[in-house]
């Protein structure tokens, strides 16, 4: 049994906050992102979060750490986009495999110093991988339904190179995270288990899909069990929703697959709903106030916030796990 | 059943959403139709890249209740691996058949897999084995675990298929083992495909067939936990291919063993299947002793009692002797009889016999279609047949054609090519859809443009397809100006092409006093498919069409003159004449209130509950039969037809309630009301009383002393008298799935059928109506609550109250029906909308006032002077010129 899963069995693991929203306090300039060694690249990169491992490295350390102090037990590694599919859009698909493996080691640091400082409360790094900006099962045209912007082997391709590194990089868990086209997923999944075989060792796999809409549906259009049932064909450490909803109204989906998955369940919904001008004003107390729903229900094992999440929210969040036991996770996860 | 079979993990399945299936759950059927070799309709759609017909099969396959889609292309003449992917990337783009797992079929790897990497959801892999030995079937399970997907294991091995018992036990607890152990598949994703072989066949070897596999499932479900059983059931009953009564039961007898041994997923035609416990005793008997393998000398005893059992059904299938006949004679007799079930056999033996393929057509097909005609023309062939015999017509082209095709200096002759066409604004067409079958089966060519055209439209498909004839239709009277519209166009385009005008509101009078003046060319009205053959014919004949076309202009000429003449010896009043002489009632007290005030919503009516209600004499009359209902049934003319036609329409009937092709729903509302200002009345909507307003229509013509100028409005309490009253308005639809179905029909060259349902779509509506307005008089306004009327009775609408429908003779206005709209909100709340002439869509709908009071009852309005038009038009708060355009046919000259 891995020291995660040993962990999961005792307490509610916490996941760390949103990495964007913190990095956005930074107003870092387009110099800030292009840093010397891409200062005469030919393409803007402002906005291209993941280069920051490379030209601000010392920004993301700080964000993990200050996660890290408010009581997560895991960080996200700042690979969010860090595809060929994604970062062809920067036009750097060369920089992938060098993006994910500093960001791992830089995650992997931070981590070691506080579990170090406090072994009773081992620190873990989830290697983050995206859903990358193209979709294998939906047609960007609307008058050619059967058009594909993207095949499974071109993202399979894709998500291996990500995971190479990342694991190169030292990361505890792969995450496959914020999914929304379930095509895309088992493309990542796929790749993750051809590593599994190649390296003949055990990798744990969370997944995390996105319900888009109020009717409970992905935007690949699954309900959240089928969506369930179609990426547990694999051992995984835990499945679960992020992003897009707030924490109330992630309520009902989870449930669905609380009751039905043999795996251990995770949430990081978003601080609320977007207001008028984008921006999500849930406070940590009401974010708090919301989950509490979950711990009362039994609901989950691993619990995080999504966009517009803080350190302020992920301390309440930990203080108020820290309250309840864990949902309880069945044998064979344990065998994992 | 085993103590396994009770702890048995569930198969979960996913399209867009989950199938999971526990030991609980009822048998699954999985989808067939979608298998190149399972369809061969579908097999021609994928050959000719016609992949949007090919999807509506799929959405036909959802609907008919498949819990699970096999897509299957296989086929020496398919890039497989190219039309898999391309078929499954478009179901993924269909929300109503993505709902469902999909079923990967092939025999090749590659196209497995390409299917497996365009598809979302958990899929079932059909199907793999050891048939290439262990080292590949390793290989391809991996792989599809990989890929998160549940597999078919057929019994095959190196060795060969299992046949027998022990053998089938061998291979699916060798693969069993490999899988759960070497590959750790979950067991619960495997399904066993134990090999259905068929039985009866008279040889000794197949006759444990069925015990054998039905023992094999009993052996798996005990032995191999959490597997599943599977299997193409029509295999068992292969030997007795023609006769469908004994091939149903073997499939339900066989079925029913096997279920309870434990196969659980299956390929099953719904239609092939008898409901066991109505199997009859004796054949019940003979089948079991086949399919159990009861005694040695089952086969013969079956296959003697089943020329035994196969004329009792029908009489169709009752006397084959006709097939002895020579060729023609066969062809001549299926198309009169209208029998499709040998068709393609007899064109492709006569196709061996001619030199082109389009000599059939011309010869043996156009033969028998002349027979059919001069049946048709002298009143021996009555229309449902002959629609029919269209149907035999199409399926045996639809076989030629691909022949013709090949043959490139070939093309097919037709009489010349006619256009038809239900005006902009219009959506009816069960007439024109009558008469294009009628015309096409008298070798006219068809240029068929649907409901709802506009004139450019109509303009431009005739000019690029150079057509001879123009065909207009249409039912409501908005759809008169568009074809006088049309005329005008026509003429300033100068076509010189024939109009045809024809639909229930169109007229000899309307068409030789409104269109026939505006075209220059030859205009007829016809309304009736028989007719339309023979105008067609003289207006086409080459020496004497113009002598022809000159009568035409001549007698149009004379009727409009005489019409115009007899218009003008009528009499109309005033408006404020018409008024002083309105119906006056006596109101003493409140008119009763409604038991049940404001909006209610039926949401899904049970249609079974409407059929006491159908009306059938003007169903008779769609189909150019005339006589009341049920009396036609026995009419010595055409009594037998009429039999022939109300038995398919029941069936189909039937059909429709069982399956739910048609959905039924409702919205009608009871408020509080009074008249106001003469003619119109105020309608109270909602808790806070919004005033809405019915415009009503008064009789100008001057009337015998002591009969009033009446307007809906007398029927309600006038404000002034201070007495409460009230109104209900209503709409129903019972056309919700008509279209789909019979786009369906209309693929299949059945164009009966699709005729049919959209009859049968219209009668449910005006059923519902009749339906709805009890239930409104006896419990929801609950004025007539202690009225017992039998059908007939409510037919002769001797019930109190009336529901007069605005666009009909009381209330012409098809515009009222906007405030009836506006105050139920019916679009939103049923999902009927208005188009621009202010039909209703779905067709089949029908919408109207209540008006409660004893004295209420149906009348028409008549023709009414321009001082009414005006004052409508200030009343209703439109231009005058837009009340003049909806009132046009009502205008006196």
């Amino acid at each position: 049994m891995s020291l995660l899963i040993r962990e999961l069995t005792k307490r509610i693991l916490v996941l760390d906050g949103a990495m964007g929203t913190m990095l956005q306090r930074y107003n870092f300039t387009e110099e800030d992102f292009r840093g010397e060694r891409f200062r005469d690249f030919h393409k803007p990169v402002k906005g291209n979060n993941d280069l920051l491992s490379i030209t601000q490295p010392q920004a993301i350390a700080e964000v993990h750490r200050k996660y890290f102090e408010a009581g997560a037990d895991i960080v996200e590694t700042n690979t969010f986009s860090g595809t060929t599919i994604a970062m062809s859009d920067y036009d750097m698909e060369e920089l992938v495999y060098e993006l994910n493996f500093e960001s791992a080691k830089i995650a992997r640091r931070v981590a070691d110093e506080f579990s170090k400082k406090q072994p009773e409360k081992p620190r873990f790094v989830a290697g983050a991988i995206g859903p990358t900006n193209k979709t294998a099962s939906l047609s960007p045209d609307v008058n050619d339904p059967g058009f594909r912007a993207v095949s499974f082997d071109e993202l399979r391709i894709a998500y291996k190179q990500q995971a190479t590194a990342l694991l190169d990089g030292g990361v505890d868990v792969l995450l496959v995270e914020t999914i929304f086209d379930t095509l895309n997923a088992k493309a990542a999944l796929f790749a993750i288990e051809e590593l599994r075989e190649e390296r003949k060792t055990d990798i744990p796999i969370m997944v995390s899909g996105t319900i888009t809409d109020a009717s409970g549906r992905t935007l690949s259009g699954q309900t959240a069990e089928a969506f369930f049932i179609s990426v547990s064909h694999l051992p995984l450490v835990s499945i679960g929703f992020n992003c897009a909803l707030g924490a109330k109204q992630l309520t009902p989906h989870l449930e669905v697959i609380a009751h039905r998955t043999d795996f251990a369940v995770s949430a990081y919904p978003n601080a609320g709903l977007p207001n008028a001008f984008g921006e999500y004003d849930e406070t940590p107390e009401q974010m708090a106030a919301q989950i509490r729903e979950y711990l009362e229900k039994d609901l989950v094992n691993i619990v995080g916030g999504c966009c517009g999440t803080t350190p302020d929210h992920i301390k309440a969040i930990a203080e108020l796990a820290a309250q309840y036991k864990p949902r309880p996770i069945p044998k064979n996860l344990q065998s994992v | 059943m085993s103590q396994t079979i009770g702890n048995t993990r569930p198969l979960k399945l996913s399209g867009l959403e989950p199938l999971v299936i526990t030991p609980e759950s009822n048998f699954i059927n999985v989808g067939e139709r979608t298998n190149v070799a399972g369809s061969r309709k579908f097999l021609r759609l994928i050959k000719e890249e016609r992949f949007e017909e090919a999807l509506d099969i799929a959405r036909h396959q959802v609907e008919g209740g498949a819990q699970i889609i096999d897509v299957n292309m296989d086929d020496g003449l398919i890039d497989g691996k190219q039309a898999m992917v391309k078929f499954l990337n478009l179901i993924v783009a269909e929300p109503d058949i993505a709902r469902v797992p999909i079923m990967i079929d092939s025999s090749k790897w590659e196209i497995i897999e390409a299917g497996l990497q365009v598809v979302q959801g958990k899929c079932v892999v059909n199907s793999i084995s050891l048939k290439e030995g262990e080292e590949e079937f390793l290989r391809q399970a991996n792989l599809i675990r990989r890929y998160g997907a549940a597999v078919i294991v057929m019994a095959f091995d190196e060795v060969g298929q299992a046949d027998n018992l022990e053998r089938r036990i061998e291979i699916a607890k060798r693969s069993y083992d490999i899988l759960t152990e070497k590959v750790k598949f979950p067991p619960e994703d495997i399904i066993f495909d134990l090999n259905i072989f068929p039985v009866a066949t008279g040889m000794e070897e197949h006759r444990r067939n069925a015990v054998d596999f039905i023992e094999g499932t009993r052996w798996v479900r005990t032995h191999l936990p959490h597997c599943s059983v599977s299997g193409g059931v029509s295999n068992v009953s292969f030997s007795f291919r023609g006769n469908d009564i004994v091939r149903e039961a073997m499939h339900s007898v066989f079925l029913y063993h096997a279920i309870q041994a434990g196969m659980n997923i299956g390929i099953v035609n719904p239609a092939m299947l008898e409901v066991y416990d109505d199997i009859p005793g004796d054949l019940l008997e003979h089948v079991e002793d086949v399919i159990l393998d009861r005694r040695p000398d089952a086969t013969e005893r079956l296959l003697d009692f089943a020329e035994s059992v196969k004329g009792e059904r029908r009489e169709k299938t009752a006397d084959l002797s006709w097939r002895n006949e020579p060729l023609q004679d066969r062809i001549t007799r299926a198309l009169v009889k209208g029998i499709d079930s040998f068709i393609t056999q007899d064109v492709e033996e006569a196709r061996l016999v001619v030199d082109k393929p389009i000599a059939v057509i011309e010869g043996h097909l156009m033969n028998g279609m002349n027979v059919v005609g001069d049946l048709f023309g002298s009143g021996k062939m009555f229309l449902p047949q002959v629609v029919k015999s269209a149907r035999v017509m199409k399926k045996a082209v639809a076989y030629l054609l691909p022949f013709i095709e090949a043959d490139k200096d070939d093309t097919v002759r037709s009489n010349g090519k006619i256009l038809m066409a239900t005006v902009k604004g219009d959506v009816h067409d069960i007439g024109k859809n009558i008469v294009s079958v009628v015309l096409a089966c008298n070798n006219y060519e068809i240029v068929d443009l649907g409901v709802m055209v506009p004139p450019e439209r109509i303009i431009a498909a005739a000019k690029e397809e150079q057509v001879d004839i123009i065909g207009l239709s249409g039912l409501i009277t908005p759809s008169l100006d568009e074809m006088v519209f049309l005329a005008k166009e026509m003429q300033r385009q100068q076509f010189e092409v024939p109009l045809l005008i024809g639909g229930a509101t169109t007229s000899k009078a309307h068409t030789a006093v409104k269109i026939d003046p505006e075209y220059k060319s030859a205009v007829v009205h016809v309304n009736d498919a028989s007719r339309a053959v023979t105008v067609v014919g003289d207006l086409l004949q080459k020496d004497k069409k113009l002598d022809f076309k000159a009568d035409l202009k001549k007698d149009y000429k004379d009727f409009r003159q005489r019409f115009l003449d007899r218009q003008q010896k009528k009499e109309f009043l005033s408006l404020e004449e018409a008024r002083k002489n309105k119906l006056q009632l006596k109101w003493t007290a409140d008119t009763p209130s409604p038991a049940k005030p404001g909006i209610h919503l039926i949401e899904d009516q049970s249609l079974e509950d409407l059929l006491d209600y159908i009306d059938w004499t003007p169903f008779f009359r769609s189909w150019d039969l005339h006589g009341k209902f049920p009396g036609i049934l026995e009419d010595a003319v055409v009594g037998k037809h009429a039999t022939e036609l109300y038995t398919d329409a029941r069936s189909m009937l039937s059909e429709i309630v069982s399956n739910g092709t048609l959905k039924a729903r409702a919205v009608f509302g009871l408020f509080e009301a009074n008249s106001v200002n003469e003619d119109d009345i105020e309608v109270l909507v909602g808790s806070e009383g919004n005033k809405n307003y019915f415009r009503t229509l008064r009789q100008q013509s001057r009337k015998a002393a002591g009969r009033p100028n009446l307007a809906l409005a007398d029927f309600v309490a006038p404000k002034s008298g201070g007495f409460r009253d009230h109104i209900g308005c209503f709409c129903v639809s019972a056309g919700f799935g008509e279209q789909e179905m019979t786009e369906i029909f209309r693929a299949e060259h059945d164009d009966y059928s699709s005729i049919m349902l959209k009859a049968l779509a219209d009668r449910l509506a005006e059923a519902f109506a009749e339906y709805l307005h009890e239930k409104v008089r006896t419990e929801y306004w609950g004025y007539a609550n202690d009225e017992h009327l039998s059908n007939e009775e409510l037919i002769s609408e001797s019930y109190l109250g009336i529901r007069p429908a605005p666009g009909y003779p009381a209330c012409p206005d098809h515009l009222e029906k906007e405030t009836i709209w506006e105050i139920l909100n019916v679009e939103e709340a049923i999902g009927v909308s208005l188009t621009e002439s202010l039909a209703m869509w779905p067709a089949a709908s029908v919408s109207g006032y209540y008006f409660g009071n004893p004295e209420a009852k149906y009348f028409g309005v008549g023709k009414i002077r321009e001082d009414q038009v005006i004052d409508y038009a200030e009343r209703k708060g439109i231009s005058v010129e837009k009340a003049m355009k909806w009132l046009q046919p009502n205008l006196a000259h």
